[in-house]
């Protein structure tokens, strides 16, 4: 079976170069970096390799009727066409076969579900088309996260092929990673606030739908620090090839320290609540919301996309009253989603920014009123 | 040999009322108003091969967006819809009108009745297909275009689709009531139209898969209906069926469709399993190897094919209990699998065999289906499943049994019996080419899709990292091949419907065994077994 021995090779050639910074395999399963994962590399081994020898075993017989038993070289046909105890005995045995894979497999199912004992809880939430962090329990409470595809669009649509193909983290980098520590349980809790994503993690052994209203869980164990690179892998409407999945490994000290940084950035950068904002100020800060949230499908211009996406330069909504354009920003409308996840101040520049850019001059909205509105 | 005592050359032997009866009517209305079961098979065909292009061109738009990485051709939101497009159309479309097609030219030729039982009906159930189609294909031209959430339309993004979603529906619910009305029509057949003297257990095997078959249609089509009217609602009527915020949850819609949709996986296997049934022992000059268990194979898979929906469900986050229960469910599918392989080189064993096209295809059929079976078992282990759900592994699996698979047995079914439906012998040479490129082009795409989901590709990508880059190019050049190669078989069949070749005599491939089929002229004529055939049958069965 050249698959087999090609499948072989690659893994020993990956085993080989096996460095701490995750490899992009290419053959085989993503080298493991969990017990879990680990497990799941052996089962497959297993059933392959069972697989294989049947698979060689049928068309062994086959193949040989094929050559022996053909009319051309003067075989005469047999009469036979029933025989119960061979039907009996290929019936048991496979039989027996299938129990003898259930069973190392039962043990890795009871595994995989156990999420008990964790020392990180982190919630991951599933938007389109991002992911957000939330530390729930354990060292690192409370910081949040926002991990966006940092790379350029201009590399995606064609716009520079050099720099794509130049790029091996191409559609598998973010602007925030996943910060965790090495050898420690982390509970991943996924939710979604629009439709169904799934977190997957090839090198971890982990995928879990994330479903919007409901909270799945699962858990993983890096056993090695490194970076480690997933994807989205549920439909997830027009930018599912886009919200990747960075997960980046750090030892304990390096986590805790990462966790002190991240928590005085944090500190810094909270806004202040009752601040009364310039117009050019949450313009200028609805910009950067704008690019970040609403320009996949509104566009820099402000067109939209004709059929599909309202153009918001000259909107009625926009240039109309406050509580209607803030409405459709907090709560959504068909396939706009709701942007509840955002804070006041984001709203209020973006909402802002819409009402005074391109050809829209509205006036401003203020945090406070999109804190009132959320009421 | 079976040896029928009548005289089934109706318009030669009778000089009485029959006369009227046996001239085919002519011109569109023959068409339109067919109740005969032969001209409404052939509308089914030709509808499905139709359908297969169509699908078939929007998998060459998949595949040559996918040719290098970064969005050349395609924004991803018209690629979800190629995506969309290509499942729903090959299925619903292309392969399940495909074997009701067969069932129709078949099954009464096969059980020596004189037509379908319920002849209009049938002819309902064909012209419901064509509106049904043009609904789903029209569904490009609308605003916000074709459905875009996957062939098995999850909620709620379903909830986020332009009108061309609710077109969608309605044409699966169209399709949903052709295929009821089809199922009951080949089960009143079979079960009191057999000639006198064909037991059940005498019937050919294609007949029985298709028992079966059509008792599975109706038992999940309905199901499937339920779900997508509950969709529907939910987009305009304010339901709340899939969404957590009205008390719905988006996974029971997964588990509603996957009642309907495994199943379904088995109604497009199943009748394939009846053709290769067919095939293997004519060409192998010997029986088919164990009558009785291909039967009792057959039915057991259909009944496991109710208890396992939730395996393609792994991934959503179900209790360790139901993680087992549907990952051992699974896997006692291989048990009676694997009882019909071992039958079939069991058939082949000691025959004398030759390997006309419909053998190769049928032989191509056991080969490429065992390896999509095998994946299927390794996929059925639920830790694998999670690491390879929804990747390329699962895109190369299900191609490997449903193209290699239902496909494969499809064409060998239409070299098998198209000089029985033209009377005109195929083009040999021409058949083993379009078996040759096919087998090695299929390969060639869906092989390297193995590696891609190993390596964590998922699908449905419109543009992927590159690590993927080499094998996402070599399925696209496979692709292309596999598609074009189909032109063959157009080529072949207008060939024979034409008249170009050799005559073909009533049992042009000397089988012994099986099957009223042979004992009528070829073409057969428009009416058979006007009076019920006396069999004197010597099968072995």
């Amino acid at each position: 079976m050249p698959t087999i021995l090609r499948l072989l090779g690659a893994t020993a050639a990956l085993a080989a170069a096996g460095t701490a910074e995750a490899i992009q395999s290419k053959y085989n399963l993503a080298p493991p970096v969990t017990e879990i994962a680990r497990e799941i590399h052996w089962l497959h081994w297993f059933l392959l390799i069972i697989c294989a020898v049947i698979f060689v075993g049928v068309f062994g017989v086959m193949f040989y009727s094929i050559y022996a038993h053909r009319k051309s070289r003067g075989a005469v046909a047999a009469t036979f066409h029933e025989s119960t105890k061979v039907e009996i005995v290929w019936t048991i045995i496979p039989f027996l076969i299938v129990i003898a894979m259930a069973l190392p497999a039962t043990k890795t199912v009871v595994a995989m579900k156990d999420t008990s004992n964790a020392d990180i809880t982190i919630k991951a939430t599933g938007y389109q088309w991002k992911w957000g962090y939330d530390y729930l329990k354990g060292e690192g409470e409370g910081i949040t996260l926002l991990a966006a595809l940092s790379t350029p669009r201009d590399q995606i649509d064609g716009g520079n092929d050099a720099a794509r193909i130049a790029n091996t983290h191409y559609l598998i980098e973010v602007d925030n990673e996943l910060v965790v520590p090495v050898d420690k349980k982390i509970r991943v809790i996924t939710t979604a606030n629009d439709v169904i994503h799934a977190w997957f993690v090839p090198a971890f052994g982990v995928k879990q739908d994330a479903i919007p209203g409901f909270v799945r869980d699962t858990w993983f164990r890096a056993e090695k620090t490194g970076t480690y690179r997933g994807q989205c892998a549920e439909l997830c409407g027009r930018d599912h090839a886009f919200m990747p999945i960075v997960v980046r490994v750090v030892s304990q000290e390096d986590y805790t320290k990462w966790v002190g940084e991240k928590k005085q950035l944090m500190a810094a950068l909270a806004d202040d609540p009752n601040k009364k904002w310039e117009l050019a100020e949450l313009v200028d800060r609805g910009g950067k919301v704008y690019a970040a949230n609403c320009v996949a499908c509104h566009q820099a211009n402000g067109q939209g996309v004709k059929g599909a996406f309202p153009a918001l330069d000259g909107s009625p909504i926009v240039k109309g009253e406050k509580a209607d354009h803030i409405n459709i920003i907090l709560n959504g409308k068909n396939a706009m989603p709701a942007w509840k996840a955002l804070s006041d101040v984001e709203l209020a520049a973006v909402a802002t920014y819409e009402r005074n850019t391109w050809g829209n001059k509205a006036g401003e909205i203020q945090p406070s009123e999109i804190k009132a509105a959320r009421k | 040999m079976s040896a029928v005592t009548h005289d089934h050359h109706g318009h030669a032997g009778h000089d009485h009322a029959h006369d009227d009866h046996s001239h085919a009517p002519t011109g569109w209305k023959r068409w339109l108003f067919a109740t005969n079961h032969k001209d409404i098979g052939t509308m089914y065909l030709w509808f499905s091969f139709t359908m297969f292009l169509v699908g078939g061109t929007l998998a060459f738009g998949i595949r040559a967006e996918l040719f290098k990485p970064g969005l050349q051709i395609f924004q991803p939101e018209f690629f979800n819809q190629l995506t969309t497009m290509h499942g729903l159309i090959m299925v619903f479309g292309a392969i399940m009108p495909a074997f009701v097609g067969f069932a129709n030219w078949m099954v009464p030729l096969q059980v020596g009745a004189p037509d379908m039982a319920f002849a209009r009906m049938n002819n309902f159930s064909f012209w419901l297909l064509p509106p049904a189609a043009l609904l789903l294909v029209g569904s490009f031209f609308v605003p916000g275009g074709a459905p875009a959430a996957g062939w098995t339309i999850y909620a709620p993004l379903t909830v986020q689709m332009g009108m061309g979603m609710d077109m969608g529906i309605f044409a699966l619910h169209i399709m949903g009531a052709s295929s009821i009305m089809g199922s009951i029509n080949i089960i009143t057949t079979i079960l009191n139209m057999r000639a006198p003297g064909m037991t059940l257990m005498k019937m050919p095997m294609f007949a029985w898969t298709w028992l079966i078959t059509a008792y599975l249609l109706i038992a999940v089509m309905p199901v499937l209906a339920g779900a997508i009217t509950m969709t529907l609602t939910d987009r305009h009527f304010g339901t709340s069926f899939f969404n957590a915020a009205g008390g719905g949850d988006p996974v029971m819609f997964q588990h509603i469709f996957w009642f309907f949709g495994h199943p379904e996986v088995y109604i497009m296997i199943l009748p394939g399993f009846g053709i290769v049934s067919q095939i293997v022992p004519v060409f192998a000059r010997k029986p088919l190897f164990g009558y009785a268990s291909m039967v009792y194979a057959t039915a057991s898979i259909a009944i496991l094919s109710f208890i396992v929906w939730a395996h393609h469900m792994f991934t959503t986050g179900m209790p360790v209990t139901g993680q087992l229960f549907f990952m051992y469910a699974t896997m006692l599918i291989a048990v009676p699998t694997g009882v019909k392989i071992f039958n079939w080189v069991a058939t082949m064993w000691r025959g004398s065999l030759t390997f006309e096209t419909p053998m190769l295809f049928a032989i191509g059929f056991i080969f490429v289906f065992t390896m999509g079976g095998f994946t299927g078992l390794i996929l059925a282990m639920a830790p694998i499943d999670i690491q390879l759900q929804d990747t390329y592994y699962v895109v190369a699996h299900f191609h490997y049994v449903l193209v290699a698979g239902s496909l494969f047995a499809l064409f060998g079914g239409v070299y098998f019996w198209l000089p029985k439906w033209t009377g005109t012998m195929y083009d040999e040479k021409l058949g083993k080419v379009h078996f040759w490129c096919s087998m090695i082009f299929f390969n060639v795409t869906f092989f390297p899709m193995h590696f891609l989901g190993l390596a964590g590709m998922p699908r449905r990508y419109a543009d992927y990292p590159m690590q993927f880059a080499d094998f996402n190019m070599l399925a696209s050049i496979g692709a292309f091949g596999f598609g074009l190669s189909q032109l063959i078989l157009l080529y072949v069949v207008i060939k024979s419907i034409r008249g170009i070749g050799p005559k073909a005599s009533d049992n042009y491939f000397d089988a012994k065994d099986d099957g009223l089929e042979w004992t009528v002229p070829s073409p057969a004529p428009f009416h058979t077994f006007e009076t019920p055939p006396k069999l004197e049958w010597k099968s072995v069965h």
